[in-house]
C-alpha cells in the first residue's frame, strides 16, 4: 500500500515534468483502513478513468484547513471531513462553495450534501447494545435506551454534543421528524439535556472516541451505548457480544470539501464529480462498513443485497433514520456544547 | 533615617573603605570578580536565549491571543465565556481537586517508602530506587491503559476479587474519580519518592543517635529531629507533582470515564468546537496565573530555593 502510494507520487511527480498541463488534485485524508478503502474504491480508480493525478496526504482535520487557509499557504485540494465540521467550517468560510453543475448529485439521499461538501460515506449513530445482558431483544427505540426498568443496566454515551441530543428528544416523546424544529431553541436544548440529567446516574462512561465504544462493548464494561455501527460490525467480528438497531438512529455522513483557495479548485469539483458516481461508491462497501451517498450505487449489482441490509444508507435502513441536520451544527452546536459541558461537569 | 550615618549599610560602607585602605590589591581583586561575573553571564546566555525562545515568547503568545475573539479582533470574549459559564469554574475546581489528593496520597504512600528505602544499606536502597524508577521506562500511554484492563469491571482485580470472595459484585475502581486517582498517584510516585530520599540520605545519622543519647524515644526522635529535616526535600516533591498534576491529560481522559473533566481536556474540546486558539489559550492562561499563584503563596512559607535544592 505504502509502496504503491510512493510510486503513484513518484509517478506523478515525472508526469507533471513531462506534461505541465497535467491535472492533478491534493486529497487529505485521514489515514489508516478509512483512507485505505476510500483510495482503493474511490480515488484510484477514479484516477484511472479521468487521468486526474491524485497526492494522498492525511490531516488533522478542519484545524488545519483553518491555519493554511489563515496563512495564505493552501496546499490540499480536497479534504474528508465529518458532515458537522465541514458545515462549520463553510460558514466560517474556510471552505469553497461546491458547484453541482459538475458534480450530480440527482440521486443522491437528500441532506447528504450541502453548499459546501458532498457526502462520500454514509454510517450511523445507533444504539447498541450487550446480547449477554439482553439477548437479542435489545432495546428498539431511544425510549428503551433509556428505559432502566425495562432493561437494568450501565449506559454509555457520548462526551460531546454531536448526535447526543437528537436521541434525548425522541426518548422523550418527539417525533423524529421534528426533532431539529424542538432543538432549534434555547429551551428546546434545555429539554435534550434535562432528558439525558435523568438518564445521568445510568452512564457509567462518556465515550470520546469510535474505539472506545468498541472497547467499552467488547469488555463488557457497560451494558448499553451510542456509537458508529461500522464500529460495533468491527466489535462483533472480533468476538464482542453486541448487536445494534437501525430504527431511530442518526444518518450521518462524511463528506469532502475543497478548502477556500485550493491550488487546483476546478480539478477539485471535476474529481469530486467523478469520485460521486455510482460505478465508485458501490465498491466502497467492499473496503469498510460504510454506505454510499448516491442512492444508484445500489441498483449496479454490485452491492448484494445481503451487504445492503447492513447498510446504514440502504433505502430500507435509511427509511427508519433521522438524517442530520447540518444548517442545525452550523447555527446551534456552540451553544448547546457550553450547555452539555455543564451538564457533564455536574 | 537617611540623615544618621549609622545605618548599617553606612557602616559597612565604611569598614570597606578602611579594608581597602589596609588592602591595596582590593580594587584588582573587584575587577577581576566583574570580570568572572561577566564571563558567567556570557557563558549562560546561550540558556538564557533559549528559554527566552522556547519559553517567554511563546507564553507571552498565548497570553496575546488569548486576547483575540473568534472575529479576529481584540475582545475579551474568552474569559467573559469562563465566567458566564459554571462548567469552568467546575473544570477549575476538579482539576485542584485532583492535583491536591494526588499530592496528598503520593505524600501518605511515597513518604514511607522513601524512608524504608533510606535505612537500607546503600547497595539494596539501589535496587530499590531502580525498581521505583522502572515505571519511567515505559510509556505513560501503555501504563495508563494497563490500569483500565486491570480495574474495569471484567478486569483482573475485580475477577480475581470475586472469585476469593473478597467482594460479590464487581467495585466500580475506573471511568471515575477512584481510577483517575489510582492512575495518576501511581503514575507521580516517583517524582516525590525521590526528593525526599534525597533528603533522607542527607541526614546525618548521628542526629538520632544524639537525640538517643539526650533521652528521646524513637518517635520523639523522629518527629523533632527527623522529619523537620526532611521538609524542604518533602516540599519540593509535592509541589512537583501537585503542578506536573494540573497538565494533566491522558490519564484523566483515560480512566475517568468522562466524568473527571480537567483543564487540558477542555482545552482540546475548545480547539475542537471553536477552532479558535484563543478559546483554548485563555484557559491556559488562567491555569498558569492560579499556578504561578500558588507558588508564590507556596513561597510565603517556605524558601523556594531551599525547595530547588539550593542552600542548606
Amino acid at each position: 500500500m505504502k509502496l504503491k502510494m510512493t510510486l503513484t507520487v513518484a509517478a506523478s511527480l515525472l508526469a507533471t515534468t513531462a506534461l505541465a498541463q497535467d491535472k492533478t488534485v491534493t486529497i487529505a485524508s485521514w489515514g489508516g483502513s478509512f483512507q485505505e478503502a476510500q483510495s482503493k474504491a474511490l480515488f484510484e480508480p477514479a484516477s484511472e478513468a479521468t487521468g486526474v493525478e491524485v497526492k494522498q496526504e492525511t490531516y488533522g482535520g478542519m484545524a488545519d484547513v483553518r491555519l493554511q487557509v489563515s496563512t495564505g499557504a493552501v496546499t490540499f485540494d480536497i479534504v474528508a471531513s465529518g458532515s458537522g465540521s465541514a458545515a462549520r467550517a463553510g460558514a466560517e468560510g474556510l471552505l469553497e462553495p461546491l458547484d453541482y453543475d459538475v458534480i450530480d448529485v440527482s440521486n443522491f439521499y437528500p441532506n447528504l450534501y450541502s453548499e459546501y461538501c458532498v457526502g462520500g460515506d454514509v454510517f450511523s449513530t445507533v444504539y447498541a447494545w450487550n446480547t449477554d445482558t439482553y439477548g437479542e431483544d435489545g432495546p428498539q427505540s431511544w425510549a428503551d435506551f433509556w428505559d432502566v426498568e425495562k432493561f437494568p443496566g450501565s449506559r454509555a454515551y457520548r462526551n460531546s454534543v454531536a448526535g447526543a441530543l437528537e436521541p434525548a428528544l425522541m426518548a422523550d416523546g418527539v417525533p423524529p421528524e421534528e426533532v431539529y424544529e424542538v432543538l432549534s431553541s434555547e429551551e428546546g436544548i434545555d429539554r435534550a439535556i434535562d432528558k439525558i440529567r435523568e438518564l445521568r446516574p445510568h452512564i457509567a462512561v462518556f465515550w470520546s472516541s469510535g474505539a472506545q465504544q468498541a472497547q467499552l462493548m467488547k469488555d463488557g464494561e457497560v451494558d448499553m451505548t451510542t456509537g458508529w455501527n461500522g464500529r460495533f460490525d468491527n466489535a462483533a467480528k472480533d468476538g464482542g457480544h453486541v448487536m445494534y438497531s437501525f430504527n431511530q438512529a442518526l444518518l450521518d455522513y462524511d463528506c469532502f470539501a475543497v478548502p477556500k483557495g485550493a491550488p487546483n479548485k476546478d480539478v477539485a469539483m471535476e474529481f469530486l464529480g467523478e469520485i460521486s458516481k455510482p460505478e465508485y461508491q458501490d465498491d466502497l462497501p467492499k473496503y469498510i462498513t460504510y454506505g454510499p451517498t448516491n442512492k444508484a450505487a445500489y441498483d449496479t449489482g454490485e452491492i448484494t443485497a445481503e451487504v445492503a441490509a447492513g447498510l446504514p444508507s440502504s433505502p430500507d435502513n435509511a427509511a427508519m433514520q433521522l438524517p442530520i441536520s447540518l444548517e442545525w451544527y452550523a447555527e446551534w452546536e456552540i451553544v448547546a456544547a457550553e450547555k452539555y459541558a455543564e451538564m457533564l461537569t455536574e | 533615617m537617611a540623615d544618621t550615618p549609622l545605618t548599617d549599610s553606612g557602616i559597612r560602607r565604611d569598614g570597606r573603605a578602611r579594608a581597602m585602605a589596609e588592602r591595596p590589591n582590593e580594587a584588582g581583586l573587584r575587577r577581576d570578580g566583574m570580570l568572572e561575573r561577566l564571563r558567567l553571564y556570557g557563558l549562560s546566555s546561550p540558556a538564557i536565549l533559549l528559554i527566552l525562545v522556547i519559553l517567554v515568547l511563546p507564553v507571552g503568545w498565548l497570553f496575546y491571543v488569548s486576547f483575540i475573539g473568534a472575529d479576529g479582533s481584540f475582545s475579551l470574549e474568552n474569559y467573559e465565556r469562563m465566567i458566564k459559564s459554571k462548567s469552568y469554574t467546575r473544570i477549575f475546581m476538579t482539576t485542584f481537586q485532583v492535583s491536591f489528593l494526588t499530592t496528598g496520597l503520593c505524600i501518605l504512600i511515597g513518604y514511607p517508602l522513601a524512608y524504608f528505602i533510606s535505612q537500607l544499606p546503600p547497595r539494596l536502597a539501589n535496587l530499590c530506587l531502580i525498581t521505583v524508577l522502572l515505571p519511567f521506562w515505559t510509556s505513560l500511554l501503555v501504563r495508563t491503559y494497563a490500569w483500565l484492563v486491570l480495574l474495569q469491571k471484567t478486569g483482573l482485580i475485580n475477577t480475581w476479587a470475586i472469585s476469593l470472595g473478597l467482594w460479590d459484585e464487581p467495585l466500580k475502581l475506573v471511568h471515575n474519580m477512584t481510577g483517575t486517582l489510582i492512575g495518576m498517584v501511581h503514575i507521580m510516585l516517583p517524582f516525590l519518592i525521590l526528593p525526599v530520599y534525597g533528603a533522607m540520605r542527607a541526614i546525618d545519622r548521628d542526629f538520632m543517635k544524639a537525640a538517643a543519647n539526650l533521652g528521646a524515644t524513637p518517635k520523639r526522635a523522629f518527629w523533632t529531629v527527623f522529619f523537620p529535616l526532611t521538609t524542604p526535600g518533602l516540599f519540593a516533591g509535592s509541589l512537583m507533582v501537585f503542578i506536573l498534576c494540573l497538565g494533566f491529560f491522558v490519564t484523566p481522559a483515560v480512566l475517568g470515564g468522562g466524568k473527571v473533566i480537567m483543564v487540558s481536556m477542555k482545552i482540546v474540546s475548545n480547539i475542537e468546537l471553536f477552532v479558535n486558539w484563543g478559546a483554548a489559550s485563555a484557559l491556559g492562561v488562567v491555569l498558569l496565573v492560579l499556578t504561578v499563584a500558588i507558588l508564590w503563596i507556596a513561597s510565603r512559607f517556605l524558601r523556594l530555593e531551599q525547595i530547588a535544592g539550593g542552600g542548606h
